[in-house]
């Protein structure tokens, strides 16, 4: 998309990942960690996350905003390898299995979060917001009621002391970095995990392909302005719940991803922090909830966790506190946020003003 | 799936179309808890004394949703600024080792100028947000949390009954208000009948007197110009009123009574919460007063007193009954479901008297 | 040019809404090649006719139409845009439908794009193809020839001229489904003169190629210079068709106008007060989507009722709106010698201006609100009145005097309603429009902007609302700026009738001037 260039204008556009960069030219020294173990730490972590901020981008193209609802998706991934555990499955067949029987379930949530934003129109962001806790207690009272009693769980280990109810946290022996180890290949002592970058890779290709669609188009039309979509025919509250659909399968299998590289999952907390973060994530990579690119995922996914894991130690040496390195790292996570949607927003009505100042002095 | 469209006949009709399906059978479900409490061997009175003080210790968080809904900012997620004032007036009042009614007042005198210092910042934020104030407003909320956890770690207070013991630095994660101004106005006044029975009086005058306040508020000309700007900002912008300047009152009176609030929340709970405690505490408060009936541009006394009592009665009764019946605790999840329930409920509907 | 048989025939049209019969027994002809010029005031039935042959669900909601329409010989009903178009007609509005962050060729093949087929759509359904953008860029510079401009095909919306934006609407209706007949409304209004030169040049070029092109304008010397024949509408009566050889910018004038007097006549006022300029308006600039004030400038006396009247879309409205700051303005307003602060509502109200606006339920009320609240919010607000005292500290509401006073009102303009505390929304239309009156004859202005008082209320209230207008101005000596777009209304209460025209004063005239001379007027002339 072309645009007038304005050394300003690219400025505040760019400017949360500039502060980001700025932030970690600081802060790296300061923690007093080789870069050997931070690249390490950050091609992990590009590898486990990336394809959940991944599943962002199509909402944010059908002008619906950041999709706080994928943790929808990270739900239905995680009853997959639930799942998956209690029926004995190990290795690559497990994770398939679970994004198998995910998928189901992410399509019919999928469904149901694009049908609720569709009643929301324009307050997208505050109410996927709200589904992912209203959803989150339902996902409660699947696992820690009906599991175990109404459905049938069969392996007792991974149910509560109390004879129902699924397990506070669970390991995954038998699928821990199935994924990552498939192929791996070593460059100065770092394991890069091939396929699971291959996966990601496949994903974005898919993403792209899919902007070239008739579907993607479509959405496109309807993320930039409804009412002439709406006018030249298009289903727009269709094609809506279809971007939904795909961000949460999307999720889903990120989610999926992302546990077997750790290789726990906290069945209750795993999926909460997902939303928050990716989204963070997103907004560091410098998007807004207009535009999200490719770029911006794996740079903001590069950036936060950069700041993830170099705060604390950051904190410690500056301040003699890593408890306040935690807190900083929470602030910053946040306030990004924050100052994203708030600059965003000032943009948005300048920009307005603007555009109506040029328009009626132009009709001379 | 338009519920204004369908108009139902008779007044029946016409009052479930006003009070909303959600809310009735929210009502209902209540009702029926009450009802089928003693047979599982739940005291009534017992139950009613700690709803009667959950609405005490709540009612005032759910009022301070008022202003900011009225003035068409939509609902106030941003509360933790207000929440975060009050904590530092509790602090610093228990700092001094003031005491009693005394401390209790004290804590509010500190707490209400940085909740309006903070409520003008605040304010000028969601001007900037126009049409985002929701998302904004949490995100922002959030991040105060965020860095006065930092803040609680450094801040120059000594007290050994607050802060940790081995350092002497930094305020504990939980503060007891035990000698100090526990329960203070519940307890004033307060009516014992029996030995279940307990209505926390001071709670009630205070919190009235907050509604009356408020309720009094909106029939001045500021408080109708607020009440306008929410109904039609064109309307109140033509007609010579600062759309801006009465946004930042609302900002400022709901931070103002989320301090006010907090204070009295702690004074019941008997404990102050420091760091992320205040993270989620705005939820309650905006299922509360949609529960009430408000929608996103238009609340009152009304809205506040019943969604307390309907939400602090759903909270209270569920885990006692459900408990008894199934030998479960499914509060939380219950909890989680409704609250967000009301909220999504309210997100999907048209505010009130919106133009097209 | 054909075998002879019209390419398009609309017979014996009809269309009421509601009460009002808004088209009555249309009969119209359009040959093949042949460019029809409609001209009509603002209400006269064009765009409800457009609607009809376009099909716009909104003529099927209220009610259908009686008449016959015939389209290359055989008979057509189209209940939605989307049939026309695949019929073949095509029609180009005023306000662009085109996506700005989309490039031309994006848009022209909206919903319609040139896919490849790939084997997912076995799987997933038609919507998976993919866009063979080389083939969609290719018919784009096709057409683009075909139309003769010079239009880069991915060049984005939002960075092109406005009469590029005009050109890739045409060349998108042009391009859906073999187009047949092209409507086309007040084309030329965002149009500088060469680039309205160029769209006529390309209308020419279709009409040659045999498309039927019906061209609705005021701009009299474009429609005498492009078009074949001439239909005039009036009051949704077809008065005129002509070829465009035979008339001439007085009749058309005449005949678009009419010699109505309007529904109500009331007796000249006996002296015509003082003639000095007593609100001078100099260089007004309004930014008003839709009614863009450029350059006004007027001069009303005071004591006098002075009318404001034009086409629409060609500024009246936005003068009130300016002086009043609910739009943006420029320029310099000047209040019996005192400079007045522009952009600032409260200012104007300050000064002893009050306003009734054109937009009832956006602007003028607080629809979820009371009667009572209604009438007495800008009194309270801007002067401060009805308002109490308790204890000396708080001011509050008085619900006494509010009452007392609302009361007044609603015998004084016979308001329909259960009562003071009866919620606005529920009334009437009429009695909506009297609560607006009530709202500013409270506050006893020196100086009262009326924007089209009597819009879509009923008989009744009407002349309730103009007697009333009349007796504040006798009575109190009110100045009075009444915006219409019926020239019959103003013509029965106003001294003076302003004209505007492409957002500047095209005359001024007393209101006893004949009607022919308006009509000029407002046709730029």
């Amino acid at each position: 998309m072309k645009q007038k260039y304005s050394f300003k204008g690219a400025l505040i556009s760019n400017l949360v990942p500039i502060v980001f960069l700025a932030f970690a030219a600081f802060a790296v020294p300061m923690s007093g960690l080789s870069i050997q173990y931070l690249l390490e730490e950050m091609i992990t972590r590009l590898a486990r996350d990336s394809l959940l901020v991944l599943s962002l981008i199509i909402p944010v193209l059908a002008g619906m905003g950041l999709n706080f609802g994928m943790v929808l998706g990270a739900m239905a991934g995680q009853i997959g390898l639930v799942l998956v555990v209690d029926w004995g499955i190990g290795g690559m067949p497990a994770l398939l299995v679970a994004a198998l029987v995910g998928t189901p379930i992410s399509i019919g949530l999928g469904y149901f979060c694009g049908y609720i934003l569709n009643l929301a129109k324009g307050r997208e962001m505050v109410t996927s917001y709200i589904i992912g806790f209203f959803m989150n207690g339902a996902y409660q009272f699947l696992l820690l009621y009906c599991m175990g009693s109404i459905i049938p769980i069969s392996n007792p280990e991974l149910l509560l002391s109390r004879g129902y109810g699924i397990r506070n946290s669970m390991d995954l022996p038998n699928i821990r970095q199935v994924l990552d180890r498939l192929v791996s290949v070593n460059i100065f002592g770092m394991n890069i995990p091939i396929v699971t970058f291959a996966v990601i890779a496949a994903f974005c290709v898919f993403i792209v392909w899919f902007k070239g669609t008739k579907i993607g188009q479509d959405m496109r039309a309807v993320g930039r302005n409804r009412a002439v979509a709406n006018g030249a025919g298009i289903p727009v509250e269709k094609t809506r719940i279809m971007a939904i659909i795909i961000s949460t399968l999307i999720a889903c299998y990120g989610q999926i991803v992302s546990l077997q590289n750790l290789g726990t999952i906290n069945t209750y907390n795993s999926h909460e922090q997902v939303g928050i973060f990716s989204i963070a994530a997103l907004l560091v990579g410098g998007a807004t909830a207009e535009n999200a690119s490719i770029v911006n995922v794996f740079l903001g996914v590069f950036l936060f966790h950069l700041m993830f894991v170099v705060s604390p130690m950051a904190g410690k040496n500056l301040l003699g506190d890593a408890q306040l390195g935690e807190y900083f790292r929470v602030f910053v996570s946040y306030g990004i946020i924050a100052v994203s949607l708030l600059l965003h927003a000032w943009k948005k009505r300048h920009e307005m003003l603007e555009r109506r100042l040029l328009e009626n002095s132009v009709k001379e | 799936m338009k519920n204004e469209d369908r108009k139902p006949k008779g007044r029946v009709g016409e009052f479930i179309a006003n009070f909303g399906w959600p809310r009735i059978i929210i009502a209902i479900f209540l009702l029926l808890l009450f009802v089928i409490a003693p047979f599982i061997g739940i005291d009534i009175g017992t139950s009613l004394s700690d709803m009667l003080v959950r609405v005490g210790m709540n009612g005032i968080l759910v009022l301070a949703m008022v202003p900011m809904i009225q003035s068409g900012c939509g609902l106030n997620f941003g509360l933790p600024l207000g929440i975060i004032a009050g904590l530092v007036g509790a602090v610093t009042s228990m700092e001094q080792n003031w005491q009693g009614l005394f401390g209790f007042g004290m804590a509010l005198l500190l707490a209400i100028p940085l909740a309006v210092v903070l409520g003008i910042i605040y304010g000028y934020f969601i001007n900037m947000a126009k049409g985002d104030e929701m998302m904004i407003g949490t995100y922002v909320g959030f991040s105060i949390v965020a860095f006065m956890s930092m803040m609680w770690l450094r801040l120059p207070y000594k007290n050994p009954l607050l802060v940790w013991g081995f350092s002497g630095t930094g305020l504990r994660t939980t503060i007891s208000l035990n000698g100090f101004w526990m329960k203070v106005l519940d307890n004033f006044l307060a009516i014992r009948i029996g030995a279940h029975f307990f209505f926390p009086t001071g709670s009630f005058i205070f919190f009235a007197l907050c509604c009356v306040l408020v309720w009094a508020f909106f029939k001045t000309k500021t408080g109708i110009a607020m009440s306008a700007v929410g109904s039609n900002p064109q309307f109140a912008r033509a007609h010579g009123v600062s759309v801006d300047r009465m946004r930042i009152i609302s900002v400022v009176i709901s931070t103002v009574l989320g301090a006010v609030g907090m204070v009295v929340y702690e004074q019941s709970y008997g404990f102050i919460q420091l760091y992320m405690g205040p993270l989620y505490m705005a939820f309650p408060a905006v299922a509360a007063i949609l529960l009430g009936g408000a929608t996103i541009n238009s609340a009152t006394i009304s809205n506040v007193v019943i969604g307390t009592f309907l939400f602090q009665g759903i909270l209270t009764m569920t885990p006692s009954v459900i408990n008894g019946m199934l030998k479960t605790d499914m509060a939380e999840v219950i909890r989680i479901l409704v609250s967000n329930g009301m909220i999504l409920y309210a997100l999907t509907r048209k505010g009130k008297g919106m133009p097209k | 040019m054909t075998n002879g048989k019209p390419l398009l025939s609309m017979k014996g049209i009809q269309k009421d809404f509601l009460e009002n019969r808004v088209l009555e027994d249309i009969n119209l002809d359009l040959a093949q090649g042949e460019i029809l010029g409609l001209v009509g005031e603002n209400g006269a039935g064009k765009t409800t006719l457009m609607n009809i042959l376009f099909g716009m669900p909104v003529i099927q909601q209220t009610g259908g139409y009686k008449g016959t329409i015939t389209l290359d010989g055989e008979e057509v009903h189209f209940s939605n845009p989307n049939d026309a178009l695949m019929a073949g007609i095509g029609m180009v509005h005023q306000e662009f439908f085109l996506i700005p962050d989309f490039s031309a060729t994006e848009n022209i093949f909206l919903n319609r794009e040139v896919t490849r087929y790939s084997f997912l759509v076995e799987i997933f359904g038609e919507r998976l193809r993919t866009l063979d953008r080389a083939a969609m860029n290719e018919r784009v510079v096709q057409l683009i020839k075909e139309l003769g401009v010079d239009i880069n095909p991915d060049t984005l919306v939002s960075e092109m001229p406005v009469s590029y934006k005009q050109f890739t609407e045409i060349a998108r209706e042009i391009d859906r489904a073999k187009i047949k007949i092209l409507v086309v409304d007040e084309p030329t209004a965002v149009l500088t003169e060469t680039e309205a030169e160029a769209l006529l040049t390309v209308l020419r070029r279709l009409a040659a190629k045999g498309v039927g092109i019906i061209f609705i304008s005021h701009r009299l010397h474009e429609i005498l210079d492009i078009c074949d024949r001439i239909v005039v509408l009036r009051d949704g009566k077809l008065i005129r068709d002509v070829p465009s050889r035979q008339s001439d910018v007085k009749s058309i004038a005449s005949w678009m106008v009419g010699h109505d007097v309007g529904d109500f006549v009331f007796q000249p006022k006996q002296g015509c007060g003082e003639k000095e300029s007593f609100l001078s308006i100099e260089h007004l600039k309004v930014l008003m989507p839709g009614e863009a004030v450029k350059d006004v400038c007027l001069q009303v006396r005071k004591g006098e009722i002075l009318g404001i009247g034009g086409l629409a879309g060609q500024g009246k409205l936005g003068i009130a709106n300016g002086v009043m700051g609910l739009f943006h303005a420029e320029g310099s307003v000047t209040l019996g010698g005192k400079s007045l602060k522009l952009n600032s509502p409260l200012d104007a109200f300050r000064a002893g201006m009050a306003f009734i606006s054109e937009d009832r339920r956006g602007i003028g009320l607080l629809l979820t609100q009371s009667i009572g609240l209604n009438i007495a919010f800008p009194l309270m607000q801007v002067k401060g009145g009805l308002l109490k005292k308790i204890a000396g500290l708080f001011t509050w509401e008085d619900e006494k005097k509010i009452r007392e006073i609302t009361t007044k009102y609603i015998e004084r303009l016979d308001i329909k309603c259960t009562g003071p505390d009866q919620v606005v929304m529920e009334l009437s239309g009429g009695n909506q429009q009297k609560v607006c009156v009530a709202k500013v004859l409270a506050l006893s202005p020196q100086i009262l902007f009326a924007s089209e008082p009597t819009r879509g209320i009923d008989i009744g209230a009407k002349h309730l609302v103009l007697s009333v207008l009349k007796e504040i101005n006798e009575q109190e000596g009110t100045t009075i700026i009444m915006t219409s777009s019926e020239l019959g209304e103003l013509r029965s209460i106003c001294d003076r009738i302003a004209i505007v025209s492409e957002g500047k004063v095209a005359g001024v005239l007393p209101a006893e001037a004949p009607v022919e001379d308006f009509g000029l007027l407002m046709l730029g002339e």
